[in-house]
This record gives C-alpha cells, structure tokens and sequence, in this order.
C-alpha cells in the first residue's frame, strides 16, 4: 500500500497547509462571533435610532446568503480592488490572506448572527418580562437572563457553523490561499499520488471535525439545563 | 422579540401629542408629574391600551391604598392581565396616567426601572431563571442593581426562602421543583428587591390543585404582612378571605367594584351576576 509512505513523504507539505487551514479558521471564527453578536443585536433591536444598523443587518446577511462563498472570495480578491481603484484613484492591493480572512469572517458572521437570532428568539418571552419587572434593564437582563440561556440553546449550530467554517475554508484555494487543498495540490502535481493524498486530506478533515464533535457534546453535557 | 420595543429608553412610547403636553407640565414641575403624598398608594386615571386596532382597556379608573388587597376578576380575555401590566408598564397604556406614591410612572421623564424596583411582579408561568439555582434565582436583582452585596442578598434570599418554606431547596434548578414550589420561589424573588407594592397574575392557574393552598398560603401571610397587592385570581375563596375589595373587569372596564361583601354577595350589574354563577357553581 502506497498510502504510508505518501504520507510520511507528504506530510511536511500538509501539515503546512493544515497549520493555515485551522489558523484561518479560528481566527475568523473568532471575528466572525463577535461581528455575528452586533449583527445579531442590530437586527433584533427595535430602537427607532438604530433602524439603519438594523436594515444593514438585514442587507448583509441577505447578501451573503445570496452568493456563493466562491463569489464573494473572487470579489473581495479580484473586483474589491478594481472598485477601489476607480473611486480613489490609488492602487489598492489586497492580500490572498486578507482576502479569505475577510471573506471567511464575513460568510460565518452572517450565519451566525442568524444562530444568535434564532436561539435569543427560543429563550421564553417571559423571561425578559421576568427580569424587566424586577428592575433590571434591558441591557442587563440580555447578559443575565437571556444570553445564558440562548448560548446553551444554539451551541450545536455553533459548533456545526464551526465545522463548515472549516470545511469551506478549501474554497480559499480558488484565489490561492496556502491551504491544505493548496499543497494537495502541489503535492498530487509532483507525484500523481491523487488517491493517497485526497484520502489523507479527507482524514485529516475527519478527525479535526470528529474531535470537535467530541468536545462540544461534553460543552453540551455540562452546561444542560 | 417583540417585549423590546415596550421597554427601550423609559418604556414611554406614548403619542406625541400627549408628550409635548407632559413636556410643558415637566417645565413647570421641572420633572416628573407629581400628585399630593397623601393620596392613595396606586392611582390609575384614564386608563387605555390598544394592541393596534384592539381597544383592550377602555378607561379604567381605579384608587388603592397603601396596604389594600384588590382581588382582579372577570371573564378570560376582558384585559385583567393588560391592566396588571400596565401597572409595573410591561405594557405601555396608549391613553391615561398611573401613579404610584404621588409620582406619575406613565410620564415620559420616569425612571421605569427604578419605579420597577418597587413593584413585585408574579406570574402564572412562575417565569424563573431555569440556568439559576434557587438562591440566585432571588439573589441575581439585588445583586445586579447593586442594592446588596453578595453575602446580604444571599443572607436575605435565605431569609425569604425561609418565609415561604424552601429552605432546603437552596441549590435546586427550577426544573427540579414542583409547581407550588417554582411559585413560591418566584414570589421570594420579587419580595427581594424589598418593593411595596405586589402584582400577582393568575398565581395558582397553572398549579395543580394540591399546590393551590400552598401558594395561596404565603400570599395570605403577605397581605396580613400590610403589603399593597393586586392579584388577578380565580379563586374566588382567597379573594373573599383576603381581599379588601375586589374589581370586576369586563371589556376592558371595571364594570363593578367593592368589598368582596358587595361584589360576591350583592352584585348590581347582570354581567356580575351571570360571570359570578359561572365561576361559583
Ligand atoms: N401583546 C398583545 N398583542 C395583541 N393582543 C393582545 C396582547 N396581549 C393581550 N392581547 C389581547 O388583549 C385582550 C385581553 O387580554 P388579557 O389582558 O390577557 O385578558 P385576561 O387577562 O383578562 O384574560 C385579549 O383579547 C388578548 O388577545
Ligand atoms: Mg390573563
């Protein structure tokens, strides 16, 4: 069997490309969650001063639920620049890192801010009622009372917004972003390994997924109502 | 969700025309409206509230005095519960003024979460903190609106669940307590913020019957305490016993009030007559 000794071959390449495969993803899950809470508040705040932010929220997470991720990464790449070129003048250039970060954080910020929505709707009525009628103010009441209770309820499409995240960070490859998909590539052009390589990729992707699968149900477990 | 747009800024969102009317008033007052100290604990002038083109409540007036147990009955649906909540303005009246110890709440410069602090709130869904053992349950608002610190409001919350008979149910989550229990966790919880005055929404509706005097218990040691209550019920026993009068509401209006002597025994109205044989037989 070919597939050890593709693996101790190609591992350097891969695990290279797996390092900025996580990277990528972690650090625009981290942005994308905190883009996803004020997108998320916005579009639930019925303050008359904040009804523009609240048409934004809705402008930005009907647009990025409209196209493609592989659009969305061709434009912020390609045509961001080009955009930016005619308005200013100067000559904007956009990393491919730069590119898929925003691209990534964007993408998981719209559809989490949608988790967030969703799961702060479930959190009974009567719970903010509760809260407001012992003097506490709205603001105060969302980080005690709802808040809470809303994280316990969407941390399974947290963890699965995570999991495609991570999955889709392979689309990046399309503007040539260093990832594992990237070297697999670069790798599969050297040798022709095509079977062995891919197989190991899907592992890898396996595994990572499975771990977190594993982690989040003990999350789950221990913060049950 | 839609409890937002009541409870932004002051919870006031009254018609513009009555705020500039209450802007001149303030001018001259420089604040809040106010009425004499001496006159009754809660006044309610006026009163209105429509859900879009729903007029709930028609014009309820209605005085209750510092220490009176006003039992709320009437016909489901006649807007007993919109009245109750317009009294701590969970719901803001679109029409009318509330005021509570001579200041009027429904003024557009009133600090509704002060205000809030001294009127206790009770539910018929109990409404607990389900991700809160019972001692935060009671201890998170004193604590949060820094009116305790930590040990005091713990120390008190124990006191308060010694009063309503839990006092082995400290460390329990509200899932794991019966219904009377959630209840009588839920009314420790308003009695934390030490208010003056205590709404109570259907308390025993969604209890069991066994359950029913439990609550109905604490409720009574509460009045005979000299709080200011007004309890929405259907128990027409606790609001023969207990109430000092009683207000009959129905389509939106207090058809009939008085003590619970007239209202029960002498009604004057059909409407009383007809609802009082239905709930009594
Ligand atoms: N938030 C709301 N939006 C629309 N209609 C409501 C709302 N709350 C209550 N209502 C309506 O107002 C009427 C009175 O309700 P309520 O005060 O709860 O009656 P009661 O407590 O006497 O049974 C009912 O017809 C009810 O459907
Ligand atoms: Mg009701």
């Amino acid at each position: 069997m070919d597939l050890f000794r593709v693996l101790t071959d190609a591992s350097p390449l891969l695990l290279k490309g797996l390092r900025m495969t996580v990277g990528i993803t972690v650090m625009s899950l981290v942005l994308a969650m905190i883009l996803g809470v004020f997108t998320c508040l916005f579009a639930i705040s019925e303050r008359k001063a904040l009804r523009p932010l609240r048409w934004l929220a809705a402008f930005y997470v009907w647009f990025i639920r409209g196209t493609p991720m592989l659009v969305q990464a061709m434009y912020i790449f390609f045509a961001l620049p080009q955009l930016l070129r005619l308005i200013t003048g100067a000559n904007v250039q956009i990393s491919v890192f730069t590119a898929s970060l925003v691209t990534l954080t964007m993408n998981a910020g719209a559809y989490l801010s949608e988790i967030f929505r969703g799961a702060i709707n479930a959190v009974n009525k009567g719970q903010m009622e509760a809260s407001r009628s012992l003097g506490l103010s709205y603001g105060q009441s969302m980080t005690k009372v709802i808040l809470p209770q809303a994280v316990r309820i969407c941390l399974p499409s947290l963890v699965n917004q995570c999991i495609i995240t991570l999955k889709d960070s392979t689309i990046l490859y399309a503007i040539g972003l260093s990832e594992i998909m990237y070297y697999g590539k670069i790798y599969v052009g050297r040798t022709f390994e095509s079977l062995a390589t891919y197989t190991w990729i899907a592992i890898f992707f396996l595994a990572v997924v499975s771990l977190l699968s594993f982690i989040s149900k003990r999350i789950e477990r221990r913060l049950s109502l | 969700m839609s409890v937002n747009e009541n409870m932004n800024d002051n919870g006031i969102m009254n018609a513009a025309e009555e705020t500039a009317a209450e802007m001149h008033l303030s001018g001259i007052t420089g604040g809040v409206k106010k009425v004499d100290r001496s006159d009754p604990k809660i006044i309610v002038k006026g009163l209105k509230k429509s859900f879009g083109s729903l007029d709930v409540l028609k014009g309820i007036d209605a005085e209750i005095d510092a220490g009176e147990v006003v039992c709320v009955i009437g016909p489901s649906g006649s807007g007993k519960s919109t009245f109750l909540r317009c009294l701590n303005l969970l719901e803001t009246p679109t029409g009318g003024d509330i005021y509570v110890d001579g200041d009027c709440i429904t003024d557009k410069n009133a600090d509704i979460n002060k205000i809030r602090r001294h009127i206790g709130m009770v539910f018929q869904q109990f409404n607990l903190f389900p991700h809160m053992d019972v001692l935060t349950n009671i201890s998170m608002a004193p604590i949060t609106l820094k009116v305790l610190n930590k040990a005091q409001a713990e120390e008190r919350a124990r006191d308060l669940l010694r009063q309503v008979g839990l006092s082995d149910k400290e460390t329990y989550k509200p899932a794991d307590l019966s219904g009377g229990q959630q209840q009588r966790v839920a009314i420790a919880r308003a009695l934390a913020m030490h208010p003056d005055i205590m709404l109570f929404d259907e308390p025993t509706s969604a209890l069991d019957p066994e359950m029913v005097g439990e609550v109905l218990g604490v409720m009574k040691q509460l009045a005979a305490e000299g709080m200011t209550m007004v309890v929405v019920t259907h128990e027409m026993g606790f609001a023969k016993d207990v109430a000092d009068r009683v207000f009959f509401i129905d389509e939106g209006i207090i058809l009939e009030q008085g003590t619970p002597d007239e209202v029960f025994n002498h009604p004057k109205h059909a409407r009383t007559k007809t609802f009082l044989n239905k709930v009594l037989t």
